[in-house]
């Protein structure tokens, strides 16, 4: 009886490591390749590590198109757009948690509607717009349509109505304004749901191709992902050692930061449940 | 109340509004009017053409290839994803090191970008140098030409999709499961009921509203599939992995098609909307129940 339990939780654990196998060995490959020479890319069956660690291929990638420039790019539409949903968000979902109005229920609903419709849906009308008004190429298209979060005012809202009332009555006794008592009291108790928040929002826009893709054809204004993704269109066969690398300089930073924040990066993402 | 103090919500309200205004409510309604035009990017002049762009549509024979690959591609995706998240839930909802461990690993591919993701399948599952086919190898089974044949092209993508949301929907499963209250389940133990009665009578029932929500959220999102299309395949061979929005991008930007395409675009709006709707409803149905 006993030997038969051990059997099993060995087969289990065994199990265990099979499964996680299949999620982490594709990046220990990706790892393994980005510091391959061509020629050891070009082996079948592969070689598991290089014979010479080729620390180039990052520098190959990294020069192969104006890569400070897109990295620059990401990171200003990336704050861009964290800063511009925070302002935006805060207060809407101030007036969604502490006041009732006429139209309530309506403007809740668009939230809420917005909050399940993707952008793959817009992107063509949004383009048009953006052409006619001569502003594409520009840093708009890519900052303006993500100028406020359905997810982040639907969360923001529910924290707010959890603050009590008789905090913001005291407030209120105190003669201080509503601005006052959203910016100075509000939002510092919702710091936990804002950099949830804020670690989802950054996730997700760092990693966008989509809709940089859609709304730039000039290489002055494209993100990272795209510009990684190009390294694959070059001519004759593609250098796998090259693309692993540039795809290496794409996924360390969010897989660091997931490290650190594993357990309230998977709270924002599982807690967000769309997108 | 001071008409300052009634103003007030609608000040708050209006930048946000504002951009949903622009950005999400406009750009719908313009679609449409668009899609009863035929316009081609250069032109001053948008013509109106009626329903000429939806019976294109229903005619085409390109189109109803897309959309029973987007069919095809999403129930795959949906069923597979959800299974395994399913199994998967059940087996790693403990405590302990490696099931921790396991938990973030099967959810790193969800955090990582859809374009790191499409260019390490790809590699992968290169043909000729790739590790899938070696793996295959070791299994004793032949070789696949993966991404490159009309056959197994589509297959690929449904794995790749499968990859890299299965982690995210076994967590949020495993949110569910530990949300059903101990009791039920001392209760079930109590009356000496089985394991496959428990699992049929408390646990799945009991997470059936999870299920539901990821099933909506997935079919959605297994429905603007673009970056993998995109990038992996270009729609190809011959167009045995052209999607809705992949569909919607070429027709508008590489064939300056811009009325069908947005044709297109609002029989997406129409599909996306119906699973909002059921969503809703479901949702609006559990307050009751509540």
């Amino acid at each position: 009886m006993k030997i038969k339990k051990y059997i099993l939780k060995g087969l289990e654990k065994a199990g265990l490591i099979l499964v996680m196998a299949i999620f982490v060995f594709p990046f220990l490959w990706m790892a393994s390749t980005s510091l391959k020479s061509l020629q050891e890319t070009l082996i079948f069956p592969p070689k598991w590590l290089p014979d010479k660690i080729m620390i180039e291929n990052f520098v190959k990638a990294w020069s192969s198109g104006p890569f400070l420039r897109y990295f620059l790019n990401s990171v200003f539409v990336t704050i861009g757009i964290l800063v511009l949903q925070f302002l935006t968000m805060v207060p809407a979902a101030y007036a969604f948690a502490r006041y009732k109005f006429k139209g309530y229920k309506l403007l809740f609903a668009i939230v809420l509607v917005a909050l399940m419709i993707p952008e793959q849906i817009t992107f063509l009308p949004v383009y048009l717009q953006m052409s006619s008004w001569k502003l594409l190429n520009t840093y708009i298209p890519l900052i303006l349509p993500y100028g406020t979060s359905a997810f982040g005012i639907f969360l923001l809202r529910q924290s707010f109505m959890q603050v009590p009332d008789e905090i913001i009555e005291a407030a209120r006794l105190d003669d201080a304004s509503e601005w006052k008592i959203m910016w100075n009291i509000m939002v510092p108790m919702a710091k936990p749901v804002l950099v949830t928040f804020g670690l989802f929002s950054f996730i997700y826009h760092w990693n966008d191709y989509f809709w940089p893709l859609v709304m730039t054809n000039s290489e002055a204004i494209r993100t990272l992902p795209i510009g990684i993704a190009m390294l694959k269109d070059t001519e004759g066969g593609v250098a796998w050692n090259i693309v692993m690398a540039g795809n290496m300089i794409l996924v360390l930073p969010i897989l660091i930061v997931f490290f650190f924040a594993q357990k309230q990066i998977i709270k924002a993402f599982v807690y967000s449940g769309i997108k | 109340m001071s008409f300052g103090h009634k103003v007030k919500p609608y000040l708050m309200l209006a930048p946000a509004m504002g951009f949903f205004f622009m950005f999400f409510i406009y750009p719908i309604l313009y679609m449409f009017f668009l899609s009863f035009t035929s316009w081609n990017l250069i032109s001053p002049v948008k013509e109106f053409v009626g329903f000429k762009n939806y019976k294109e549509l229903i005619t085409s024979s390109e189109f109803h290839t897309v959309l029973t690959n987007t069919i095809i591609y999403t129930i795959l995706v949906v069923f597979l994803s959800i299974s395994i998240a399913l199994i998967l839930a059940l087996w790693l909802n403990k405590k302990g090191y490696l099931y921790g461990l396991t938990q973030g690993a099967i959810f790193t591919p969800y955090i990582i970008s859809l374009v790191s993701v499409a260019l390490l399948w790809l590699w992968i599952m290169d043909p000729d140098y790739g590790l899938l086919n070696w793996v295959l190898g070791i299994l004793g089974i032949p070789p696949s030409k993966w991404l490159a044949h009309p056959d197994t092209a589509l297959i690929s993508l449904v794995i790749v999709g499968v990859w890299k949301i299965v982690g995210y929907n076994t967590l949020v499963l495993m949110a569910g499961l530990q949300s059903i209250p101990k009791e039920i389940y001392e209760a079930a133990a109590l009356d000496q009921a089985t394991k496959w009665t428990t699992f049929f009578k408390i646990t799945l029932p009991m997470i059936s509203p999870t299920l539901f929500f990821l099933m909506i959220i997935s079919t959605i999102s297994s429905f603007k599939v673009f970056d993998t299309v995109q990038i992996m395949t270009q729609g190809g061979p011959v167009n045995s992995t052209n999607m809705m929005v992949y569909y919607i991008y070429e027709n508008g930007f590489d064939f300056f098609k811009v009325g069908y395409a947005s044709a297109a675009g609002v029989v997406l709006v129409i599909i996306v909307g119906i699973m909002t709707l059921f969503h809703f409803m479901f949702l609006s149905k559990r307050v009751h129940y509540r």
